[in-house]
């Protein structure tokens, strides 16, 4: 499925948060949004997913979500948002239960997305008995049992530790890879956008606009080879260049509004 | 510079818990007391050693005075808390969830909150006569208030990403409202029903005392008249005991429905 966003403008109050934004995020493809601090990337991913209005443009679906596709836009949350009364399981449940289906199909489902994540053994535990990067890992359980045709992932790793974000980097990345789910991920990160992404949406400080859309010809698999690095950090550095006098300005006006 | 081990410092401060402390206190209290008044050094008139007010409780339950004090007290009980946590309930939910409802009943519940609720009883008796109501009317109304702020603040208190998280999953509202933010706000609403069962517990005694022939509240009261000491102690006890239950109970309750924690 493709998603587009037509002419997204969004504030908050007297606050410009979001302006001009046209965007088509091809279906198969993972955009990354990327920019500094506050220039509204999460507003926009929000806004993509729904839950969010904008306050002029809109948000289009193109194309037939598969039939075995139960929330077709589905996201995964940086706070993980598990509830923590239920077990692994049934977090995962919870996105399925209102969907008619049958116990079997429910608990086939529910057993698919925890032994895709390696959940498997810990689907009795509750939330807090597990690390951060296991509760992640539940937030992405989640996602994939409704089997998404569009995933909106807001900056999922960045409650993490440095060593759990590469380790669930590359978890993220297998699964991706198997489904090719048209994916837009919302990171502040230059690395982790470099590693998942075929395009990077670089956003300008608030109001965030598109300052520049970097396309990553290189397949994700070879990324980490020798080969690749050289055109890694051409890219690093093009990305590092469009986004570091943003982020400056962005840090002084956040200190300011402090 | 000679080698000299490094001093610990880090003692205290940290909670132990020590087992049969509180019992044995108790127990040596008791002690003191009975030794008290069995020395004379206490004027049983005023404070009976335990023993006598042991056997003031033993002749109520044998006299089937202590059932029909109690169950009279169990029914208002049971009837007030139950009423004022109900519509409190209700009411709480409709301002955690709407914001109109909010915006009606805040002032309403800011402004009739202090007032005792003891101080109804009067007014309360006059509408609704002498008997059972007017005594469960004013124990409902003081559940009723407390309830309402614990509901309406534990709803307020849930997550908002959790209540987007289920709008995100496309969850109807009644799942959210049942499966989100019912579970979430369990926690404080039962921390309000702690609250409430104690004021539902003093307003009981007070309202027993004003007006009723039977109750702990009015026993406690009659005793007290008759200068019967180890009696009113005796009642006391009754209405610590019940305290007590009521404690554990809800106790076991926040054991059971918030496991999780």
């Amino acid at each position: 499925m493709e998603l587009v966003c037509e002419g997204i403008a969004h504030r908050y109050g007297a606050l410009d948060v979001l302006a001009g934004i046209d965007l088509a995020v091809q279906p198969g493809e993972c955009l990354a949004l990327l920019g500094p601090s506050g220039c509204g990337k999460s507003t926009l991913l929000g806004i993509m997913g729904g839950l969010l209005a904008p306050s002029s443009g809109r948000v289009v679906l193109r194309g037939e979500a598969p039939a075995s596709s139960l929330n077709p836009i589905t996201y995964v949350f940086q706070d993980f948002a598990l509830l923590p009364w239920r077990t692994v399981a049934g977090n995962v449940a919870l996105a399925l239960e209102h969907r008619g289906l049958s116990k079997t199909e429910m608990d086939a489902r529910v057993a698919d997305a925890l032994a895709r994540t390696s959940l498997t053994e810990f689907r009795d535990a509750f939330p807090k008995q597990l690390s951060g990067g296991m509760r992640q890992r539940v937030g992405i359980a989640r996602a994939l049992s409704v089997d998404p045709a569009v995933l909106l992932l807001d900056e999922p790793l960045s409650a993490l530790d440095a060593q759990t974000r590469d380790l669930l980097m590359e978890d993220f990345l297998k699964l991706w890879l198997a489904s090719r789910t048209t994916s837009v991920y919302v990171t502040h990160n230059l690395q982790e956008a470099l590693r998942l992404a075929d395009r990077i949406c670089v956003l300008s400080r608030r109001p965030g606009r598109i300052k520049e859309i970097v396309a990553l010809d290189l397949p994700q698999a070879s990324r980490g080879s020798p080969d690749a690095a050289r055109r890694m950090a051409e890219w690093a550095e093009h990305l590092w260049h469009l986004i570091r006098d943003e982020a400056a300005v962005a840090e002084r006006e956040v200190a300011n509004v402090r | 510079m000679s080698d000299r081990p490094v001093e610990f410092r880090g003692l205290g401060f940290a909670p132990q818990p020590v087992r049969y402390a509180a019992l044995a206190a108790f127990a040596v209290l008791l002690a003191i007391w009975e030794y008290a008044g069995r020395a004379g050094l206490v004027s049983p008139i005023f404070l009976p050693p335990p023993s006598t007010i042991a056997k003031a409780l033993a002749d109520l339950w044998a006299q089937g005075l202590l059932l029909r004090h109690l169950s009279e007290s169990a029914y208002r009980l049971v009837f007030g808390w139950g009423l004022g946590t109900f519509v409190g309930l209700a009411a709480g939910f409709a301002m955690g969830i709407w914001s109109v409802s909010r915006a009606i009943g805040v002032p309403f519940v800011s402004a009739l909150f202090p007032i005792p609720k003891i101080s109804l009883l009067p007014l309360l008796i006059l509408w609704l006569g002498i008997g059972e109501a007017s005594k469960v009317a004013t124990i409902a109304l003081g559940v009723f208030f407390p309830t309402v702020i614990a509901t309406y603040a534990a709803i307020d208190a849930v997550p908002r990403n959790l209540i987007r998280m289920g709008q995100s999953f496309g969850l109807p509202t009644s799942d959210v409202l049942r499966k989100i933010v019912l579970p979430g706000a369990l926690p404080g609403i039962l921390a309000g029903f702690r609250i409430s069962s104690s004021i539902a517990l003093i307003l009981l005694v007070s309202a027993e005392m004003i007006g009723a022939q039977y109750g702990i509240g009015a026993f406690v009261l009659q005793a007290g008249n008759l200068m019967l000491t180890d009696q009113l102690l005796a009642g006391v006890v009754i209405l610590s005991i019940l305290g007590l239950a009521i404690g554990t109970g809800l106790g076991q309750l926040e054991k059971r429905l918030l496991r999780w924690r």
